[in-house]
């Protein structure tokens, strides 16, 4: 297969945000993260595609869409691979990796069941540990959760 | 939220930690100096804790203020179903101060988000303790005249101890050297180890309560091995009575050297070592007092004179 048919598999976007490289396990966490089943827009979303890099790949395709920073950076969480590109009138406007926000609110379960954020009708909010890039922690009760296997809300 | 709300020890600067300390001493020697009139205090008890309540209680009457309260969730709104919220937020509108005890982790932090009113944790689950820190603190500093360059030995639990752990992050700021004393079961979580690497302290591993980690001990930190602990009872019944303190293990040590142990206590300190001098567990209890006199005034934006 040539690299152009390769690129067919997906219809090419007048215009939106494309979100490549993210590891096929954490694509539908990702679609999950950014709340696109309550999108009306046309959506494309690719999985188990070749990649060089990541042996396989998902990919996801907005039209007309285009997401706050800080909304897209919230998959750094599962996809610290990926890669946003913004579509304008074919051509690719802005290209950037996404990187972990400081504080998310709202997004991952705590997995302490005797957390208060598991017990009270509340936002959950973790914060990146300090220590250890790979975790993040609970901002109510300590806990932290290892950010590739966080359970998204 | 309130600034002056106190959740975690490590909400404190090295800066505010003696400064508490300096206010317990003034409380030890003036218990009963009243500049809480008018104040009213709440002591919130979601969970029954019959020693932390009656020490926050006695100190808030002998430094003059009022205490409303309750020491038992079952007889509130909550058994109604009533959000930890809408109690704290009812609660603010009559008091000056919270002091609560929870038995969810991060109960604490929360009710600061939701009141203006200064809120003190005493007790979270198993997650902070503050208020039994600033007393372990107070109570090294009494005995020890100081709190740089100690050699603490921490025994028994190590692992789901949450006074131990508070301990070891309010030492960073004092120079210390540790022992860690336990089983593999009950051994200090490898967070805890990595954060003494990270800050340069220097700490050792053992598994055998020697006459020698005891000899070159200036505190030894005793907690409770509990049975429900262990996932292999006859691994309990083997380690029970290894961490053990008896007084005839004490004739060597350092002249200097005290226990602690946060109580309640069952058999891992024997009743013979309670009348000897370096036992110090039950003065140390009676520090608690003072440490929560200082930190209610805090909470309060009260000064106290020097």
């Amino acid at each position: 297969m040539t690299k152009t048919d390769k690129e067919m598999a997906v219809a090419a976007l007048e215009s939106g945000t494309v979100i490549d490289h993210i590891p096929s396990d954490a694509l539908f966490k990702c679609v999950k993260i950014l709340r696109l089943a309550e999108m009306p827009h046309k959506l494309t979303i690719g999985n188990n595609l070749e990649s060089g890099r990541l042996g396989t790949k998902g990919i996801i395709k907005v039209a007309d869409t285009f997401f706050p920073e800080a909304v897209l950076n919230r998959i750094a969480l599962i996809a610290p691979s990926a890669v946003v590109n913004i579509i304008r009138d074919y051509k690719v406007a802005e290209k950037r990796p996404v990187s972990l926000p400081k504080q998310l609110r709202g997004i991952v379960k705590c997995n302490n069941p005797k957390c208060i954020t598991n017990n009270e009708p509340m936002a959950t909010i973790f914060e990146a540990d300090a220590d250890n890039s790979a975790l993040i922690r609970c901002r109510y009760c300590n806990h932290t959760v290892e950010a590739a296997k966080a359970e998204i809300l | 939220m309130n600034p002056n709300s106190l959740v975690s020890i490590d909400d404190l600067s090295k800066e505010q930690i003696l400064q508490l300390l300096e206010t317990a001493r003034y409380f030890e020697e003036h218990p009963n100096h009243k500049i809480l009139d008018g104040k009213v205090v709440a002591t919130l008890f979601f969970e029954p804790s019959t020693r932390t309540r009656l020490s926050f209680e006695t100190a808030v009457n002998r430094l003059g203020g009022r205490v409303i309260g309750f020491s038992d969730a079952s007889t509130t709104s909550s058994s109604k179903g009533e959000t930890l919220k809408d109690t704290i937020k009812m609660v603010s509108n009559y008091v000056d101060l919270i002091i609560m005890r929870h038995y969810l982790e991060g109960a604490a932090r929360y009710a600061t988000e939701v009141t203006e009113i200064p809120v003190i944790n005493a007790g979270d689950g198993a997650n902070q303790h503050p208020s039994q820190t600033m007393l372990d603190l107070y109570s090294i500093l009494k005995t020890q005249g100081t709190l740089e360059n100690l050699t603490i030995t921490m025994v028994g639990d190590l692992k789901y101890g949450r006074t131990v752990h508070s301990l070891l992050m309010a030492m960073k700021y004092f120079k210390p050297t540790f022992r860690f004393v336990a089983c593999d079961e009950l051994k200090m979580p490898r967070e805890y180890i990595d954060f003494c690497e990270r800050q340069g302290i220097p700490y050792e591993e053992h598994k055998d309560f020697s006459r020698e980690v005891i000899d070159s001990s200036d505190i030894i930190y005793m907690t409770r091995v509990q049975r429900e602990r262990f996932s292999d009872i006859m691994e309990y019944e083997r380690v029970k009575d290894l961490y053990t303190l008896h007084n005839s293990m004490l004739d060597t040590s350092k002249e200097n050297l005290r226990i602690l142990h946060p109580l309640p206590r069952v058999n891992e300190i024997s009743h013979d070592v309670d009348d000897n001098p370096k036992a110090y567990y039950f003065d140390q209890a009676r520090n608690g007092l003072f440490a929560r006199q200082a930190l209610i005034c805090r909470a309060l934006g009260i000064k106290v004179p020097r």
